[in-house]
């Protein structure tokens, strides 16, 4: 039965399909997505391979599609999603058909975009115009006051730069007649409004400050046609005289990618022109609508079925990628291929070949045929949407061996659990569980919308951890009775007020003695006592020792467990000496030392405490029992790691928390240390007698063999190679070893990151609490109400960002590395690679994740 | 009504932002209401007074006070809950009409 446990069996089969057959065949199997194939020739490029063309033929339909749909984008039409079921792989000789269609499109679609550019070019450099003539006109407007405009503008130029003219120019004589010959010439022109000052600047160096610039800006940006963007431009004239200068004013605008437009002399030429650009303008405007209308169409016709198209053409696309790792047999009937495949679903498989065959109209039927082979088969865990997050998180760390035991099923509890003792609050365990629990129960609807932003795509990914996470949070929480850092008080404290009015009075800190009427005696039902939340004095040392202890029990629960999932790697595959070398010490190792600590802390938690009617007595016996001769667990446990005894500070207590002690502690540490040589030299030592063994008899089989006269060479290179592995087993063996002994130790103060950051969560949610909100309700007067309203909304803020989204991260991080290091360490080795089957809906996901 | 102050993410922030606030408000009044001592540090209390009589009156009306103060914030809230959903039913409905 398939189950997390281990992944699945996988068993590789050669396949046989006829030629007709394979694409009907290669489509089924794709839509069933549970076949890896693999590629039998490796050593044939790209190009060479039999089915090339097809590729090729698709990824032209492709690139099509993409220049389709950029347009589509362009214009802003919706894309139809596909309705109801994904379209099966055409045949092939649809394909045909389909490049056709996107044949027509494109060009239909080029021809359009070209009109409409040529349409736009010429639209664009008639609206230049037209401010050309528009601008102009003021300039030439300014000096109305000469008949001739010309002349006008010359005694406007004149008037600039006196000095200059006056010589070369002669414009002294000043008859009509006269000046018609010096006629300044001019041009006009558009540049770019950003060229503007270095134009300026190179015209009045290159012809020695023998021209007249005016400008003015257009104020409406034009469209630049093919960059379509929004450009500002300038208007520009210049005057000079002489052709040498005209040259050389063309050269400069050329260079500056001026256009430069013809501008008549005369007030009635220029105003009949620009009558005459208007009404083209008029119609330009017309035939561009029109054109625009008609790639609209076009391209709403088309974005009804573009996503059908994508698919279609990735479908066939990725059968005839596949196809080319197939083999042709010697007729080149047949094509072979060689696939990995779970054990369990050589049936469904067997079902789609048939399906296929069938649709193909082919008469033989496709074989199917196990193969034996030595190769490590792919990782395969059937996971389902609730399973996948968890099994992604171990993945990260490594893919698991081939049928090696699986940690994803024991995460689904432990990594929420742990997660929760770092972030035990009641509140913000509830804000993490509304949050995962709308995204669980809008699933379908979100999944759909498929928004983009990475940070929500984990978010959702991890949805079920996330609702798991906050969950056992408020669980937690509950425990440690904290709600935003107060406590609730559901079942009546167990702590009693028994002080008189004027000790009440007079002092400053109270304190209420568990040894005395002030402690019913019986606990609080459930989790913390809510007392607790008031002792500001000694509430943080008794949730540290508390917290710490929880800490250490757990994590070496936790250990212990990972180290007994190692039996059952064992035992799998057959490493019975590793049980025995391996296993057991590793166990006991962490038994005798940790463990026993464990026991300490429970024995400490039972044996130490007020004996209920004798408050205070001095009684020896009741002393020996009470809190004052509680004995520190650390101390105890370093004492009997050094073999060492502390004096007895307190003569009315025992030296012991029970009897033979000492004892005991040092039979269990000696035990504890021969479990290491056990372990560096156990398997080392076994493999050399094995090779040993095998070496006597493979001579005694070469002596065999030599007597018969038969070669029997090979198995002297093969104990020379073992030879050599010796001395890496030691090696391996010994690492092994030391980060085993090792890391027990720096594992088990690893799990003291879990009272940490418990403690780090507390005490920032206190902070909060204490500086934003307090502030509001320690305000007078009905004023409060509306401070209180103000000071909230900060306090959610900080509570959301600070308190959930980064403590959370940080527990998150925590929680993954107690996992990854701390648990799969002792078992799990993490060196297989993954089944990636051949499957349609994989290759569509992937694609339409690149775009 | 055509009134479109906020975007659709400030629409959506104050909603959840106000029926938490409504949530913990409602109950922290109730819990000031019942004199629940867990709240008693965050009491308006100045000084520390020698008259036990006084004393307690000054805890009891602090305690009222907050109570009522508590249920104004979360009248507050109600108002920036409606006003909040108008704003993102307005910012809806416009998208949709789009």
């Amino acid at each position: 039965m398939g189950s997390l446990f281990r992944s699945e069996e996988m068993t590789l089969c050669q396949l046989f399909l006829q030629s007709e057959a394979a694409y009907a065949c290669v489509s089924e199997l794709g839509e069933l997505g549970l076949v890896q194939f693999r590629d039998l020739n490796p050593d044939v490029n790209a190009f060479q391979r039999k089915f090339v063309n097809e590729v090729r033929r698709c990824d032209e339909m492709e690139r099509k599609l993409r220049y389709l749909e950029k347009e589509i984008r362009r214009d802003g039409i919706p894309m139809l999603e596909i309705p109801g079921e994904c379209p099966e792989a055409p045949q092939p000789r649809e394909m045909i058909d389909l490049e056709a269609t996107f044949e027509k499109l494109e060009n239909e679609l080029r021809e359009v975009n070209q009109n409409a550019e040529a349409l736009k070019r010429n639209y664009l450099e008639l609206t230049e115009l037209k401010h050309i003539l528009r601008k102009t006109q003021v300039f030439f407007d300014e000096h109305e006051g000469g008949a001739n405009t010309t002349e006008s503008m010359t005694r406007a130029l004149i008037a600039d730069d006196p000095n200059k003219h006056m010589g070369h120019v002669q414009l002294g004589l000043r008859d009509k007649q006269e000046s018609l010959e010096f006629l300044p010439c001019f041009v006009a022109g558009v540049i770019l409004r950003e060229r503007i000052p270095a134009f300026e600047r190179m015209l009045w160096r290159a012809c020695r400050g023998n021209v007249f610039l005016r400008q003015a800006e257009i104020d409406t940006p034009l469209e630049d046609p093919s960059s379509s963007d929004q450009v500002y431009k300038s208007v520009f004239i210049i005057f000079f005289q002489g052709d040498q200068l005209k040259t050389r004013v063309k050269k400069i605008c050329e260079g500056f990618r001026a256009t430069l437009y013809p501008c008549p002399e005369a007030p009635a030429d220029r105003r009949e022109m620009a009558m005459g650009v208007m009404t083209r303008i008029e119609d330009l405007n017309t035939v561009l609508g029109q054109t625009q209308d008609h790639r609209h169409r076009v391209l709403v016709a088309a974005a009804k079925n573009i996503k059908n198209w994508f698919v279609k053409v990735r479908k066939i696309k990725a059968i005839y990628h596949t196809l080319n790792l197939f083999n042709l047999d010697v007729t080149q009937k047949c094509l072979i291929a060689e696939c990995w495949v779970p054990a369990l679903d050589m049936e469904t498989i067997q079902l789609a070949l048939r399906r296929g065959t069938e649709r193909s109209g082919s008469s033989v039927p496709p074989i199917l045929n196990r193969m034996e082979t030595a190769e490590y088969p792919p990782t395969y865990n059937r996971t389902n949407k609730f399973t996948s997050a968890f099994q992604n998180l171990i993945y990260a760390y490594g893919v698991a061996t081939y049928r090696e035991v699986n940690p994803a099923p024991y995460t689904i509890i432990t990594f929420p659990f742990l997660f929760a003792v770092m972030f035990g609050d009641l509140g913000h365990g509830a804000l993490m569980a509304i949050f995962g629990f709308w995204m669980c129960y809008k699933e379908k609807p979100l999944q759909a919308k498929k928004i983009d932003s990475e940070i929500w795509t984990i978010f959702f990914g991890g949805r079920y951890i996330i609702l798991l996470m906050g969950l056992f949070s408020m669980y937690t929480g509950l425990i440690y009775n904290d709600i935003f850092s107060k406590s609730l008080n559901i079942f009546g404290s167990s702590w009693r007020n028994n002080y008189n009015l004027t000790t009440l009075q007079e002092n400053k800190l109270l304190q209420l003695n568990p040894d005395s009427p002030d402690y019913t005696q019986t606990p609080y039902p459930f989790g913390i006592d809510p007392v607790w939340q008031l002792a500001e004095a000694n509430k943080i040392i008794f949730m540290n020792a508390y917290k710490m202890k929880i800490s250490i029990i757990i994590g070496v629960f936790h250990m212990l467990f990972g180290v007994c999932l190692s039996l059952w790697n064992h035992i799998y595959f057959k490493r019975r000496i590793s049980i025995y070398v391996e296993f057991i010490p590793q166990i006991m190792f962490l038994t005798l030392l940790f463990f026993y600590m464990v026991l300490l802390m429970f024995i400490k938690w039972v044996s130490y405490g007020s004996t209920p009617p004798y408050w205070g007595s001095q009684d020896p016996e009741i002393v020996r029992t009470s809190a004052y001769c509680a004995p520190s667990i650390l101390i105890t446990f370093i004492n009997m790691m050094l073999f060492k005894t502390d004096e007895n500070t307190r003569p009315v207590c025992d030296d012991t928390m029970y009897a033979g002690q000492i004892g005991l502690q040092k039979f269990f540490v000696i035990l504890a240390l021969l479990c290491v040589p056990v372990m560096l030299f156990g398997k080392p030592y076994y493999i050399m007698q094995e090779q040993k063994k095998r070496a006597r008899q493979g001579h005694q089989t070469i002596e065999g063999a030599a007597e018969n006269g038969a070669a029997g060479g090979a198995p002297v290179p093969a104990a020379a190679h073992q030879d050599e592995e010796i001395s890496e087993v030691f090696i391996h063996q010994a690492i092994h070893t030391i980060e085993y002994v090792l890391g027990s130790i720096s594992h088990t103060a690893s799990y003291l990151r879990l009272w940490a950051l418990s403690l780090a969560h507390a005490q920032l949610a206190e902070v909060a609490w204490n500086m934003l909100l307090r502030k509001g309700l320690m305000s007078q007067g009905y004023a409060g109400g509306i401070m209180l309203y103000v000071v909230f909304a900060g306090w959610a803020a900080i509570s959301v960002s600070i308190l959930v989204l980064m403590e959370g991260l940080s527990a998150f991080l925590h929680t993954l590395r107690l996992h990854w290091v701390e648990f799969q360490s002792k078992f799990y080795a993490g060196e297989g690679y993954l089944f990636q089957p051949f499957s349609f809906e994989i290759i569509l996901d992937s694609a339409g994740a690149d775009e | 009504m055509v009134c479109k102050l906020c975007g659709p993410k400030l629409s959506l922030c104050g909603l959840i932002l106000s029926v938490w606030g409504i949530i913990q408000l409602t109950l922290m009044g109730v819990f000031y209401y019942i004199r629940s001592v867990a709240l008693l540090e965050d009491l308006p209390l100045d000084g520390t007074p020698h008259d036990i009589d006084h004393f307690i009156a000054e805890v009891e009306s602090g305690y009222t006070q907050n109570a009522y103060n508590c249920w104004i914030a979360a009248l507050l809230y109600v108002v920036t809950l409606v006003v909040s959903g108008h704003q993102f039913w307005m910012n809806n409905r416009s998208s949709v009409s789009m």
